[in-house]
């Protein structure tokens, strides 16, 4: 009786096993299809990018578009490097880029270290108002604060001026890095710090010694959201920088050639690769940690 | 009786100052430390730099929006040859009477109305795909889908108005070799996607869905981490198919998270400024602008009219302010603040 119960039994679920593994084979071939079909979505663009800024001009505007440049040239890159199309080269902006983005990320990161240990570490009266405050500022839209702090830096003669970026993209930058920072300085245990204070170090030196190198890692996160939002910026350095050219950051760089020489798309596309570039490189060396606190923000709020 | 406690300079809260504090004058480092100590200021310090920054840059600014929608803030008053006067809600009333702002509100509302569900939807279905892949494919193919969402935004602007060139452009190009019952045929040969509000705004869609949906996609990839996968094949078991699965499992689990992402979505859609400013070339087609570009323009324009521009500004603002407050709520109830 068992005995037969077992072997019928036995033979159909082998059968439904073999058919189980061909549709979930089959499905899975789907599924990866699927896969390349969101890869090729994505990478599109940006190949379509690269590729455009190695071409020369009569294939950019030859009826049937190449995905691949035929005759591969550097000539694009070289007319937007010794900046013979806008009357400044290439350095210029990515100079006033990286001064404008490494001020904002170090200033910002800072100051908001201090308040993260303070909303991680300790519990005080406005703590909540806080916090809340900071989900708000966030939001607001910042071309319509752009109206009042140009009226503001125009009386304050910041205007054409890196130094009134700095002090803007440090003040945009403060909510999302507060806000992060706070879990990763949460994240140090506190009997650490205990730890210290016990053997005889003050305040500073435990803040210095003990608390910064463990949030280190989380600092670079962090300091990379500020670092994408600084040299991404657009409305406040399209609206603060007009007069002088030699002021221009890459975002304003890239539309103001693109505004002025709709036609050469050669070399726009190779302004753009030159500008996206960086940001790329620099997001996939640090992508793991990225996500990681990029989902963590998104989970937790 | 604390106090009295903390009054005699030796007994300071650590070992270390017990052993300094023996000098009789104290140092004024040290006498600002015990007071910062006494009184518990320490975290109100920590604090003050940051909430300073923000207050003086960006909550003051937009007290300002809401002081200049309503003066006559313009030109004289820039140059400072006037001072502002008061014109109560003239501002206001003069927007609310320009077919150009209930125009570019009707834009940006609509965009919003399509961008947002899509972006969603995509995002959503390209998780669930996630989920469902091998761990290297899962890990490939959310890396190069992140790289969409790091590209600039000036740069993928850009770029999307070369893929939609009249000449050259390899969208123009595809359409024309589209089959007719595909909709393709040679009309679309020098197809102007910038000329008018309709096509401009498609192209938009693309570009807010090309850059959104990775986000998207990777925080809900995070949710249904979180879900045990008893939980899956216990409704499997039970015969659910994937579409009563998603509806009746996964979705009411992760619903706080589509919560948070459906408002912030909406905040950045409906806010959004910088691609519809490239894509439409700038400030010169009024009629395609939305709601921000609209504001910018009556501020960045000859002649410059700030009170009317931060009155639409203020609009802006409040009506992002109501999203705000239920993003707020949701990120509260998620147990964001602790």
């Amino acid at each position: 009786m068992t005995t037969t119960r077992l072997k019928a039994g036995a033979v159909r679920p082998a059968a439904r096993r073999r058919r189980f593994a061909w549709s979930r084979r089959t499905r899975r071939i789907g599924l990866n299809l699927l896969a390349l079909l969101v890869v090729l979505f994505t990478l599109f663009p940006i190949f379509y990018m690269v590729s455009t800024a190695f071409k020369p001009a009569t294939e950019i505007y030859s009826l049937t578009p190449h995905l691949v440049p035929a005759h591969p040239t550097l000539g694009n890159f070289r007319r937007v490097l010794n900046g013979s199309v806008i009357g400044y080269p290439y350095w210029i902006f990515l100079r006033n880029s990286l001064i404008v983005t490494l001020a904002a990320v170090a200033a910002s990161s800072l100051i908001a270290l201090l308040a993260a240990v303070a909303v991680a570490r300790f519990r005080f009266r406005f703590r909540t108002t806080y916090l809340i405050m900071l989900l708000i500022v966030q939001m607001l839209p910042q071309q319509a604060l752009v109206i009042s702090l140009y009226l503001d830096f125009r009386s304050l003669n910041l205007l054409d001026s890196l130094v009134g970026l700095i002090v803007v993209y440090t003040a945009f930058a403060l909510p999302v890095t507060i806000w992060m920072l706070r879990n990763f300085v949460a994240a140090v245990p506190r009997e650490i710090e205990e730890a210290a204070a016990i053997d005889g170090a003050g305040p500073m030196r435990t803040f210095w010694r003990i608390l910064l190198p463990l949030v280190a890692p989380g600092l670079v996160a962090t300091s990379v959201f500020a670092f994408i939002f600084a040299y991404n910026e657009f409305i406040f350095a399209l609206t603060f920088l007009g007069v002088d050219a030699a002021k221009f950051t890459l975002p304003i760089y890239v539309q103001y050639f693109y505004g002025r020489n709709g036609a050469d798309w050669g070399a726009i596309m190779a302004a753009s690769t030159l500008f996206t570039i960086p940001v790329m490189a620099f997001f996939l060396l640090l992508q793991r940690r990225l996500t990681t606190g990029l989902v963590a923000g998104a989970v937790k709020g | 009786m604390v106090r009295t406690v903390h009054d005699q300079p030796g007994s300071l809260g650590s070992p270390a100052g017990r052993t300094a504090g023996g000098a009789p004058p104290l140092a004024l480092r040290k006498r600002w430390a015990l007071f910062v100590r006494r009184r518990r200021l320490a975290p109100y310090l920590l604090v003050l730099p940051s909430a300073a920054v923000i207050a003086a840059l960006v909550l003051w600014p937009t007290v300002q929006i809401a002081i200049f929608s309503f003066q006559n803030y313009g030109l004289p008053q820039e140059i400072g040859s006037e001072p502002a006067q008061w014109v109560g809600l003239g501002n206001y009333s003069q927007i609310l009477h320009d077919p150009e702002f209930w125009l570019a509100l009707r834009i940006s509302v609509i965009f919003a109305a399509v961008v947002v569900p899509l972006t969603l939807i995509v995002g959503t279905l390209v998780g669930l795909l996630l989920n469902r892949l091998g761990p290297k494919m899962t890990a490939f193919v959310s890396s190069v889908a992140m790289l969409a969402w790091a590209t600039p935004v000036v740069s993928a602007s850009v770029v999307f108005v070369w893929l939609t060139d009249p000449d050259g452009g390899v969208v123009d190009w595809f359409l024309t070799k589209l089959p007719p019952w595909l909709g393709g045929g040679a009309h679309w040969a020098g197809f102007s996607w910038t000329n008018s509000a309709l096509p401009a705004y498609t192209v938009l869609t693309a570009l807010l869905l090309w850059t959104g949906f990775p986000f998207i996609a990777v925080a809900v990839l995070a949710g249904l981490k979180t879900i045990p996968e008893e939980i899956h094949d216990a409704a499997l078991v039970d015969g659910a198919g994937p579409w009563r699965l998603f509806w009746r499992v996964t979705y009411p689990i992760l619903k706080p998270i589509f919560l948070l992402l459906l408002l912030l979505s909406v905040i950045w859609d409906f806010g959004v400024f910088t691609q519809v400013y490239i894509v439409i070339g700038g400030l010169g087609n009024r009629d395609e602008y939305n709601l921000g570009v609209y504001e910018y323009s009556k501020a960045f324009t000859m002649p410059p009219a700030y009170g009317i521009a931060s009155a639409v500004a203020f609009i802006l603002t409040i009506i992002l302010l109501i999203i705000t407050v239920g993003y707020v709520r949701a990120s509260v109830r998620q147990g964001a603040i602790q």
